[in-house]
């Protein structure tokens, strides 16, 4: 049984959480009457609420768009797999020291520049219509065209954070392997990779989290996938309620993941601070 | 070879025994900072050989540079005769010759302690793991912690692990031992364990060349004392000759400080 001090601190403590959380509601309440107060009085309210959150439009447009979002969850399952192969040959050529290799390793760090400082539109239209245009391999669907460039992209992110993982494993665990004898690539397979995945893991599931919306802009190219699908459909009938309704399923597709990203970044911090690896 | 045997003559080795370990007007520079400036050393077989120096002295730079782990900027080094600071020279087969330990960091944290000491064998030697294990476990029982062969490194204590690292770099049968500082990262009460197991390293008759700062145990246990001063061998000898009566003002003022 605690002492009466601590007791008294206790219920001081309940008093003034109960206090501040009443306060937060009603400061909620407030501001959200104040907003739906002015939006309502607001001249063009109710077309608006016509053409952007209409339920029949709505309930219309949900299966067409949720058939377009797979496509978007396909060429993200392809883009994932891409992205894994060539990022991380981007960044083992990047963390290479021969001089030999010196040309393949100036080639990886121009194009971890290029693609990260082009704005992924601008990505897309080149590849979309550039690739078509040398004529060589034909007709090529443009979801195909649409996962390169996502590939492209993403790659350079993701390599970088790979080689700030590998780079960030102290040199003297790779001293250690070398000089027990393995080789190069067995020391970077088994002993940096290993311990640059965990510290990688953070960053590279906001890369995913990025990913899983920029796989919408293949609808540019003409890929029938959510956001595509949402067009069609407003230009038949000038009502912008499917693309609410695709964004909303973009915000589902993505929920989990986010959540599953702040639970392990909080699980990492805990570890960190019961004291980590020597 | 031939032209080793020549210098091994020209300085005169008693009773033609070869040196395991020979540094020969080995420099190394870095930038322009030049650490090693000609050291001229030899590691007999069986023998402990106690590098001692200042802070920056090039100690661990020496070291290093016997495993391989830099590349001198002139001079060779020989193992059992053989240039191995000869690029042509496969480096992985001359690393597998000769065991290190440094400071710190020497155990890989994602694998467990018995992982630990048999990475070697199962992936360079090629020993099936079943063997590797059995070997692995004799080592740990040998420093006394076969009860932790499989828990993390990072739940040992600082003694535990150095003394893990050690038996980690014996595991495949190196023929020179070289040991870098390994007790300076500790708690004084956990120094002695470690020096212990290299105290019994050395009655198996192992050849180990180590930096340290521990005078006394570097007095008890050396059969050399080589004093490392501005990048060359300022004196060496044994102890008794070092700690006694040196040759060198210089070596005698850098031993007083840890009388
Ligand atoms: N990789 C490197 N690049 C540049 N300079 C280096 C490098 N390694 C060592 N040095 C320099 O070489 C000199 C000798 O370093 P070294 O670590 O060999 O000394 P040490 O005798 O082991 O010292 P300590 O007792 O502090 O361990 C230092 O001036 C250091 O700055
Ligand atoms: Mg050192």
């Amino acid at each position: 049984m605690p002492s009466a001090i601590e007791l008294d601190r206790r219920a001081y403590r309940r008093k003034q959480s109960v206090r501040s959380a009443l306060l937060s509601c009603v400061s909620l309440i407030v501001f959200a009457a104040a907003v739906w107060l002015a939006l309502a009085r607001s001249e063009g309210w109710t077309r608006v609420r016509e053409t952007f959150f209409s339920p029949r439009y709505f309930i219309e447009s949900l299966p067409v768009v949720l058939q377009g979002l797979m496509t978007n969850l396909r060429v993200l399952a392809s883009a994932v797999a891409g992205v894994a192969v060539l990022a991380t040959l981007i960044a083992l050529t990047r963390t290479t020291i021969s001089p030999v290799l010196f040309p393949l390793r100036a080639l990886a760090t121009v194009y971890t520049d290029v693609f990260r400082g082009m704005p992924m539109i601008i990505v897309l239209y080149l590849i979309g219509f550039g690739i078509p245009g040398l004529r060589i391999f034909g007709r090529i669907d443009s979801t195909l065209l649409g996962t390169i460039a996502v590939i492209l992209v993403y790659s350079a992110y993701v390599a970088e954070v790979i080689r700030a993982g590998i780079e960030a494993v102290h040199p003297s665990q790779r001293a250690a392997a070398r000089s027990l004898g393995l080789s190069h690539s067995q020391t970077m397979r088994i002993i940096v990779l290993p311990q640059a995945v965990r510290k990688m893991v953070p960053a590279l599931m906001n890369d995913f989290v990025a990913m899983q919306k920029d796989v919408g802009l293949v609808s540019v190219l003409g890929a029938i996938d959510a956001v595509r699908s949402a067009q069609i459909m407003v230009a038949k009938s000038y009502n912008f309620t499917p693309y609410v309704a695709s964004g909303l399923l973009f915000i589902l597709m993505s929920l989990p993941f986010i959540h599953l990203t702040d639970w392990y970044a909080a699980r990492l911090k805990r570890r960190e601070q019961a004291g980590g690896a020597v | 070879m031939i032209g080793v045997n020549d210098s091994n003559e020209s300085r005169g080795n008693f009773a033609g025994i070869q040196p395991l370990l020979r540094f020969e007007d080995v420099h190394k520079t870095f930038g322009r900072n030049a650490v090693l400036r000609g050291v001229t050393l030899d590691v007999m077989p069986h023998t402990v050989v106690v590098c001692v120096g200042a802070s920056g002295s090039g100690k661990s730079t020496l070291l290093r540079c016997a495993n391989l782990l830099e590349t001198v900027s002139d001079g060779r080094i020989f193992l059992n005769g053989e240039d191995i600071s000869d690029p042509r020279r496969d480096q992985d087969t001359v690393r597998r010759k000769i065991g290190i330990v440094f400071q710190s960091f020497n155990l890989f944290p994602h694998m467990t302690v018995l992982d630990n000491v048999t990475l070697s064998l199962r992936k360079v030697v090629g020993m099936r793991r079943i063997d590797a294990d059995a070997r692995g476990m004799e080592l740990l029982r040998r420093i006394g912690i076969e009860s932790k062969a499989r828990v993390y490194p990072d739940r040992l204590s600082g003694g535990q692990q150095q003394r893990v690292a050690i038996v980690r770099a014996i595991a495949s049968d190196p023929e020179l031992l070289l040991l870098d500082e390994i007790t300076s990262a500790l708690d004084p009460q956990l120094v002695g364990e470690v020096l212990d197991l290299v105290r019994e390293l050395k009655s198996t008759r192992a050849t180990i060349l180590m930096a340290t700062h521990e005078m006394s145990f570097a007095r008890s246990a050396a059969d050399e004392i080589v004093f490392l001063h501005n990048g060359v061998i300022e004196e060496s000898g044994p102890p008794e000759k070092m700690f006694g009566a040196p040759e060198k003002e210089t070596t005698r003022a850098f031993l007083e400080r840890f009388d």
